[in-house]
């Protein structure tokens, strides 16, 4: 009979709803488009707008290709999941799933593999137009490669886990996005993606060093920019190890709100 | 063996009691029908069963297995259980068959995807995406997509709104099929044929509590209840209640010298028998 067998492993069928989930999100013309090519877009207009040089060899692209690499991560982790969970939460298709015999980490898993595909495709579209169109110079140092992606992995990861543990906070699915965006926003403003963070007022600094998008946009300026540039930072320098801490300790917050908070139907 | 045992279910929302009392027994095998109003709390006892709600109190028994322990044995519980819920509208950017292949792979030992495919009529559109499907070929979707598991017990609810009556003549014979293998079947149901033709029993709900537990043909008392035989007598039409519609028949053929005007011999249908005991109770 068929209880005797066992079920397939909650990795295994995280993998595959990973694969689900990303066909699923390819075939979405317009939120392929919006997520993938907006950052470059973005760029371009920023770009275009702001030719100063920050510092020897630092222009302003150079600077910006940073904060849009750690922005996608909480567009695509944070804002995205939070936006469309709860529309998959008022369509009755989780509720469908909490039927099934799936575990929930099944579902978060695939969630997690989306989120980080997504921002492997938008990273390497940003990287090429920048380099292509913006003079954008990608680091030399293999060990500014393996910071680059721990950043990427854990960036997602967390950013995955926080957008779940958000996607219980919005009422409706309708209304989610007017909730998320303007989170997302003020974060992006906060944390020195569209300005030179030290350019900002003390308290909006203070401010972002809370949250994680901060330190993933100082991550990824430590990846793309001079060393030497590190004098610049808040702290006189690039701060890895604390970055690292503190997007883990974000992640397992994350998770565990994730898990707390996660509903499958609206009541 | 009992697939269901319910004792004594209560869920209060608020102070609203939507389910007061429910007592319930269904045998392996069977096909059981729940009637009732909306807002009777058919779903909600669904729900409890489908490990969905919480109740407040009694005692159920579902394939052997308390619905609302969570865990890696209620994963090995909904492994056994299939559930269609009333409505489900994805998103819809997969195929009918992608969809049900991926479902089939939550289950330790899946229906073939062709043949539920089949079943469930949707050939033509195996590799068109849901947003493409009609109403109710989203519904046959959905009642493919809760078979997949091959499960031992099968909930539908509501399952052919919506249907126009070619399809619903299609999925009666689906539910056929699935009897024919044994599966257990709680069906909630606005379609008073629907129950009839597939029901084994049929429980009757109003404000949380059930009026009547039968079969389709016995409930509140149908099989005995007394034919009324019509026809026309100059111009006008005539009824007449009778335990013997038989004899009324041979009367009124003596009467007339040919045809009978408009004869009939109508017994209540379980539509009739439902609407009076719901019209009571309201």
């Amino acid at each position: 009979m068929s209880q005797k067998k066992s079920l397939p492993t909650t990795i295994a069928l995280g993998v595959a709803r990973g694969g689900l989930e990303i066909r699923q999100f390819m075939r979405q013309r317009e939120s392929v488009v919006f997520t993938l090519a907006f950052p470059i877009i973005l760029l371009a207009i920023f770009g275009s707008v702001f030719k100063t040089t920050l510092a020897e060899g630092v222009t302003f692209s150079q600077y910006f290709v940073a904060g849009m690499i750690a922005s996608g991560l909480v567009n695509t982790g944070f804002q995205q999941l939070a936006i469309t969970i709860p529309m998959e939460r008022e369509f009755g298709s989780l509720k469908r799933l909490r039927g099934t015999p799936m575990h929930v980490a099944s579902y978060f898993i695939g969630k997690s593999l989306l989120v980080l595909v997504s921002m492997a495709i938008q990273v390497v579209l940003l990287l090429a137009g920048g380099m292509i169109f913006f003079g954008v110079q990608l680091p030399s140092d293999p060990y500014k490669w393996l910071t680059f992606t721990w950043l990427i992995v854990l960036g997602s990861a967390a950013s995955t886990a926080l957008g779940i543990a958000f996607s219980s906070v919005p009422k409706s699915g309708r209304g989610a996005s007017a909730v998320v965006s303007p989170v997302v926003i003020i974060l992006q403003f906060f944390s020195g993606v569209f300005f030179v963070f030290t350019d900002l007022p003390g308290w909006m600094q203070q401010v972002a060093a809370i949250f994680p998008l901060k330190w993933m946009t100082q991550g990824m300026r430590s990846v793309f920019l001079p060393d030497s540039f590190a004098l610049r930072e808040v702290a006189g320098t690039w701060e890895t190890e604390r970055t690292f801490l503190i997007l883990m300790a974000w992640l397992v917050a994350g998770i565990f709100l994730a898990i707390r908070t996660f509903k499958w139907s609206r009541d | 063996m009992n697939v269901i045992e319910v004792q004594g279910l209560h869920k209060t929302y608020a102070d609203t009691k939507a389910v007061d009392g429910i007592d319930l027994t269904i045998a392996q095998g069977e096909i059981f029908a729940l009637l009732g109003p909306n807002g009777a709390g058919k779903t909600t006892t669904v729900e409890i069963l489908e490990g969905f709600r919480k109740a407040d109190s009694g005692s159920i028994s579902v394939l052997g297995f308390d619905p609302s322990q969570r865990g890696a044995q209620s994963r090995m519980w909904r492994n056994r259980i299939g559930i269609v819920l009333q409505s489900t509208a994805d998103a819809g950017d997969l195929s009918v068959e992608e969809t049900i292949s991926h479902f089939a792979k939550y289950y330790s030992a899946p229906r073939d995807v062709d043949e539920v495919i089949n079943s469930v009529g949707l050939d033509e559109k195996r590799g068109a995406l849901i947003r493409t499907l009609s109403g109710g070929q989203r519904r046959r979707l959905d009642v493919a997509l809760g078979i997949i598991g091959s499960p031992e017990l099968l909930f539908l609810d509501e399952p052919t709104t919506g249907f126009d009556p070619e399809a619903r003549r299609a999925f009666w014979s689906l539910i056929e099929s699935l009897r024919k293998g044994g599966t257990t079947i709680l069906l909630t149901t606005h379609y008073l044929d629907e129950a009839e033709a597939l029901a084994d029993r049929v429980a009757v709900i109003t404000r949380g509590k059930i009026l009547e537990v039968s079969t389709p043909t016995q409930l509140g008392g149908r099989a005995t209840a007394k034919a009324r035989v019509q026809w026309k007598s100059d111009g006008v039409m005539q009824e007449e209640f009778t335990d013997n519609p038989t004899d009324v028949v041979k009367r009124l053929s003596a009467q007339f010298p040919g045809e009978v005007p408009e004869l009939q011999v109508l017994r209540p249908s379980l539509e009739d028998i439902y609407l009076s005991m719901i019209g009571e109770k309201r």
